[in-house]
């Protein structure tokens, strides 16, 4: 048994009719970890998540979360997962605490409303009635009746798409107390800082497959495409760039030519590539 | 593994069906339509017909017939297909909470106020439509049952036809109008041109309310209604048939 791995994914398949969504995907994600899964829409993110949920059927593959098959929709996997679908509704006229209250009775051991409301953020708000509640504090009783029942593992599906930069803050530090509180995280989303921020690993997924996977920082190492790329400003003024695998010998020429010519290097930067560049040029058509 | 114990079922079922009887009433409009309507109706059609006994022994059964319809049928259609847009049920479907026990709460909510309006109805009828008590509370009971199973489980099934919420009013109408109509819920079907008898013999509220008439006004025992009970049963075995074969968590095409 392979404890430290929360789920084990190999050559997943999903076909609908004739269209196949997911095409042979193979990952892991350790306990503790937030792991991501990026990627454009209808890339087959949430299909395969959808799959790890037990709400959809794979076609053929393998497939273990906590060391069971989601497929069979065990009561017992469900009680040790929480979910944070794309858009789920809840009772318009239920209140805050009603909602967490209830779905706690569901879980053999859950967290204490109160304890839920704090971490989530909605201290003030037990008794306004769900309908009342503005979109960020929707997604935050969302996320309140996913974690209520003490999960192991989380699954956010697009959890701060339509927030406010302030109200993604607030949400990235949940999910860090998420982590700290030792629960592992599959965070679907596209947005690119979201991941860079807050996955110890990230996907890439387009068309049913994984082009890249990694920690945020080094994803590309893989695939050739460690480059650096340095800018600078000719002497005639004009912005220049190149990627180099290897930037030393090009600095040394730049340095050089510049002291040789009395002049300065002007405009230099040497970066490397970030998870935005690299996810472009994977998802590039 | 934790030491914990899971939930009971009988347990889980009970607190959800709490949980749907208190938010029904917050709910002032499903509240007014699936409750306050059949007896707003009932006092309505009372006071025009009153003193004219021929006309309130039909239209007490009736009313009585179509109270348990709205209850069921309409108000599951209905509400299925809320919860389903809006992504409650598929959001049950992710906890650990046994579809069963979900079911169960949502279907007793709506066999709660089925009975608790045939009760107003009885009483009504006692004390204000010169009905008296029920002739025979046994077939009472048998055809509330029949009545509840067979238009719960029709209800279920037909919110898998509709599309939409926005559509839901439009389509649950289309059933519910024409059928209180045809089934003689505001007049005797024996009556009726020949062709609407025919119609009208086929369909399980004409049965339902035959057999609450026997058991309300007539004395009319079950053994005489077996026929009309028996349709009623076909038509639950079709409504449970595609109530479970069909039942989706989720909105189609979502």
């Amino acid at each position: 048994m392979a404890t430290d791995q929360a789920i084990l994914v190999s050559e997943l398949h999903k076909t609908y009719g004739e269209v196949e969504a997911v095409r042979g995907i193979d990952f892991t994600v350790r306990r503790g970890e937030v792991f991501g899964l990026l990627g454009p829409n209808g890339a087959g993110k949430t299909t395969t998540v959808e799959i790890l949920e037990g709400y959809r059927e794979r076609s053929s593959g393998e497939v273990s979360v906590l060391g069971l098959d989601p497929g069979l929709r065990s009561r017992a996997l469900r009680e040790r997962i929480g979910i944070v679908l794309q858009s789920t509704g809840i009772y318009r006229h239920i209140t805050v605490r009603e909602a967490i209250g209830h779905f706690a009775r569901l879980y053999p051991a859950p967290r204490g409303v109160d304890e839920v409301v704090a971490l989530v953020g909605l201290e003030g708000k037990e008794d306004a009635r769900s309908r009342t509640l503005s979109g960020g504090q929707q997604r935050r009783l969302d996320l309140a009746l996913a974690l209520v029942g003490d999960p192991e593992l989380i699954f956010l599906d697009e959890p701060t798409t339509g927030f406010d930069p302030a109200a993604r803050r607030t949400a990235w530090q949940t999910i860090r107390a998420l982590k700290d509180l030792g629960k592992t995280v599959v965070l679907t989303t596209h947005y690119l800082d979201e991941a860079q921020a807050l996955a110890d690993r990230v996907a890439i997924v387009k068309d049913g497959r994984i082009l890249a996977q990694g920690a945020p920082g080094e994803l590309g190492a893989g695939n050739g495409s460690t480059r650096y790329r340095v800018a600078w400003r000719d002497p005639a003024g004009a912005p220049r760039q190149e990627e180099v695998e290897d930037p030393t010998p090009l600095l040394h020429e730049l340095t050089s030519a510049a002291l040789a010519n009395g002049g300065r290097l002007e405009g230099l930067s040497v970066t490397r590539p970030s998870l935005e560049d690299v996810y472009l040029e994977l998802t590039a058509e | 593994m934790s030491p914990e114990t899971s939930p009971g079922l009988a347990g889980l079922a009970w607190r959800q069906y709490r949980l749907e009887r208190r938010l029904f009433w917050r709910n002032p409009s499903a509240a007014f339509f699936n409750f306050m309507l059949p007896l707003l109706f009932l006092a309505l059609f009372g006071a025009i017909l009153s003193g004219n006994q021929a006309n309130l022994d039909v239209i007490v059964p009736g009313i009585a017939g179509m109270s348990i319809m709205a209850t069921t049928f309409s108000a599951l259609a209905f509400n299925l297909t809320f919860l389903r847009e809006s992504g409650v049920l598929k959001r049950i479907r992710g906890t650990p909470l046994p579809s069963a026990a979900y079911l169960a709460g949502i279907a007793g909510n709506a066999v709660t106020n089925a009975t608790l309006q045939l009760a107003i109805i009885v009483v009504a009828g006692r004390v204000f439509f010169g009905i008296g008590w029920p002739k025979n509370w046994a077939e009472l009971v048998v055809f509330l049952v029949a009545g509840v199973v067979c238009f719960a489980s029709l209800g279920v099934a037909f919110s898998h036809v509709i599309p939409n919420f926005d559509s839901a009013p439009a389509y649950v109408n289309a059933v519910f109008l024409p059928m209180i109509f045809i089934s003689g819920v505001f007049y005797d079907v024996k009556e009726a041109p020949k062709f609407l008898r025919d119609v009208a013999e086929v369909l399980p509220l004409t049965h339902v309310i035959d057999g609450l008439s026997g058991a309300l006004v007539t004395g009319r025992g079950l053994a005489d209604n077996l026929g009309g009970l028996a349709v009623v049963a076909l038509w639950a075995l079709v409504g449970i048939f595609f109530a479970v074969r069909g039942f989706s968590w989720e909105q189609r095409g979502a």
